[in-house]
């Protein structure tokens, strides 16, 4: 069962088209993806899949509605968002952030319930930050950040968590907590759609790639058809080879022999 | 813990403000004060200390009270609107509008209620003109929201100076200066009940979206990605931010800090978040405001405007702010 799929979808800001072509299906469940170079468009494409800005072309489905007739709260309980950085000018706690996840779920004129502040606090415990509740959002690790914005988007109940580099700037162990974190997650219920600068992170956790290349359209399928070293020495223009380690991890590097050319398109 | 504040500062507030009615050349003790007022409730004739309470003291506490949480609650809303906590309930135009309705008002030699009603106008009307501004601009866009509220601001603050200039300067222009330093001498008990019903119908939206409006001050896209819808919203906080604001300053004329450092100051009791700051904002504001109108009229023979009082107050405070946040954020 598919939690949203884009048809020939084009994005774009005004009448400047970042991306057109993209055909892409996130089933219930999995965890997609999304590579790129930079400017290729990924963060317009979450914007797009938010419905926080209109499709310049084609179709947006979600749950089987079209996304340009759904209400602001209809689209949050269906899709959440976790935002690459998450500055506030103010002392919010952890815990005052994960409600705000709720407050689709809330009536126009009310305020978080005991059961809002439940949720939360068992969204916290299930990614083991609950002792960081009542600290202020500003004063915790980068890592810890994007637990708790995860936390905020549990809370929301949403069938797909869409997560914009949330690996990025976090050292190793962050790191490899977090993707932990996105796996488990989907085995248990919402569909991840992720971006990534690091293809590496695709085959650990990825059950779809969805390529983005700059002017390119969009190449969507399982893990080991669509990270091929051509594609990927096509998408950043540079030779890049895939290579498997003696522990079955797969690795993306240069080509070192010869990093100059690129390798024929066809092969 | 957290729940008690807002009763402390509710207990806080009635107690400065029955201690404030006493104090003036005819001192009245607390205790008569709540005994008149449990008197008057059945009716009856007034003596004098009663004339003093009910005709001069107690509006003019009354008024205080009501300016101090408008500014505050304004402050408060502005600054979880704009994202920023430095933001003051004036950044629209609000005051300068305000401001030039009333010297308007006072250089045609027109009566104190008509002199009020230019003043809310004023405020309305400018408000009105940067949001159309802005949104003719470039809608949707704070930054050009506030660029347009510092451009019509400043056409306001200029055309006060020109006022000012053709202004009679033994009668009118001392008025205009009074008026711009803001004051709540000669506030009657019909001013209050004007004023009232405005701040009200004004507190109302706050009060009813304030979950919502601290949702927003993560920004825009994070807040609609949460299912809030940001435009209406934001344009519901300024129009309600608006309205109670100019209804303060026209009766009190420009009182500045007040919706600045209040909001701040709540923050330290209560957190960041909208629901609990607004109430906390509101009393603290009123609180703070009957104290400085207090000591504005009785520190010496004859009254120290306002706005002088609130900003030599205030500015210290700020600084003090500051430096707490040297180790710790802006509260």
């Amino acid at each position: 069962m598919s939690v949203i799929a884009a048809e020939a979808l084009s994005i774009g800001y005004g009448s400047t088209v970042v991306a057109s072509d993209i055909d892409l299906t996130i089933e219930a469940g999995s965890v997609t993806c999304l590579i790129g170079p930079n400017g290729a468009g990924k963060t317009t494409l979450f914007k797009t899949m938010l419905g926080l800005i209109p499709p310049l072309g084609g179709l947006i489905n979600v749950d089987g509605a079209p996304i340009g007739r759904l209400k602001r709260a209809e689209i949050a309980h269906h899709v959440a968002y976790v935002p690459q950085a998450q500055f506030s000018e103010f002392a919010f706690t952890v815990l005052d952030l994960v409600v705000m996840g709720r407050t689709a779920h809330l009536g126009l004129f009310a305020a978080p319930r005991q059961t809002d502040v439940d949720a939360a606090m068992s969204a916290l415990e299930r990614l083991g930050i609950a002792s960081l509740a009542e600290r202020d959002i500003r004063r915790i690790s980068g890592g810890q950040r994007q637990l708790a914005l995860i936390a905020r988007a549990l809370v929301q109940e949403a069938a797909l968590i869409v997560m914009d580099e949330p690996t990025a700037s976090l050292d190793l162990g962050n790191r490899l907590l977090v993707l932990d974190t996105i796996r488990s997650l989907a085995v248990a219920g919402p569909a991840v759609l992720v971006s990534t600068h690091e293809p590496e992170q695709a085959f650990a956790i990825a059950d779809q790639v969805a390529l983005l290349g700059r002017g390119t359209g969009c190449e969507v399928g399982p893990v080991d058809t669509v990270l091929t070293a051509d594609r990927l020495s096509r998408l950043y223009g540079t030779a890049l080879l895939v290579e498997a380690t003696p522990s079955g991890r797969r690795v993306v590097g240069a080509a070192l022999d010869d990093p100059l050319s690129a390798p024929s398109a066809g092969s | 813990m957290r729940a008690t504040v807002p009763v402390l500062l509710a207990l806080l507030l009635v107690a400065v403000m029955v201690v404030a009615a006493g104090i003036g050349p005819y001192a009245i003790a607390p205790l008569e004060i709540l005994g008149a007022v449990i008197r008057r409730a059945g009716g009856g004739e007034m003596d004098a200390a009663e004339t003093v309470l009910f005709q001069i003291r107690l509006p003019r506490v009354l008024a205080a009270a009501l300016v101090g949480a408008a500014l505050s609650a304004a402050g408060a809303a502005y600054q979880s609107l704009f994202r920023n906590p430095l933001v003051s309930p004036d950044i629209l135009g609000v005051s300068s509008g305000a401001g030039f309705g009333a010297v308007l008002g006072i250089l045609l030699g027109l009566s104190v209620a008509a002199i009020q009603l230019l003043a809310f106008a004023g405020g309305l009307a400018t408000v009105a003109v940067v949001a159309t501004l802005a949104r003719a601009l470039r809608g949707g866009d704070l930054l050009v929201l506030v660029l347009s509220g510092i451009v019509v601001g400043a056409l306001a603050s200029a055309a006060i100076s020109l006022v000012k200039v053709l202004a009679d300067p033994y009668d009118q222009l001392p008025a205009i200066t009074f008026w711009l330093l803001g004051s709540l001498a000669g506030v009657t008990p019909a001013d209050v009940a004007a004023v009232l019903p405005f701040v009200v119908v004004g507190l109302l939206p706050l009060v009813l979206l304030r979950w919502r409006i601290g949702v927003l001050s993560l920004g825009d896209d994070e807040a609609r990605a949460l299912g809030v819808e940001a435009g209406p919203l934001r344009a519901a906080v300024i129009g309600a931010a608006t309205l109670i604001t100019a209804s303060a300053v026209a009766v009190s004329g420009v009182v500045g800090w007040v919706g600045l450092m209040v909001p701040h100051m709540a923050r330290l009791l209560v957190g960041p978040r909208f629901d609990r700051l607004l109430p906390a904002s509101v009393l603290v504001g009123a609180t703070f405001m009957v104290a400085a109108d207090t000591l504005a009229r009785s520190l010496a023979q004859v009254e120290v405007p306002l706005g002088v009082l609130t900003a030599l107050i205030g500015g210290p405070t700020f600084v003090w702010l500051l430096a707490r946040s040297r180790r710790r954020h802006l509260p």
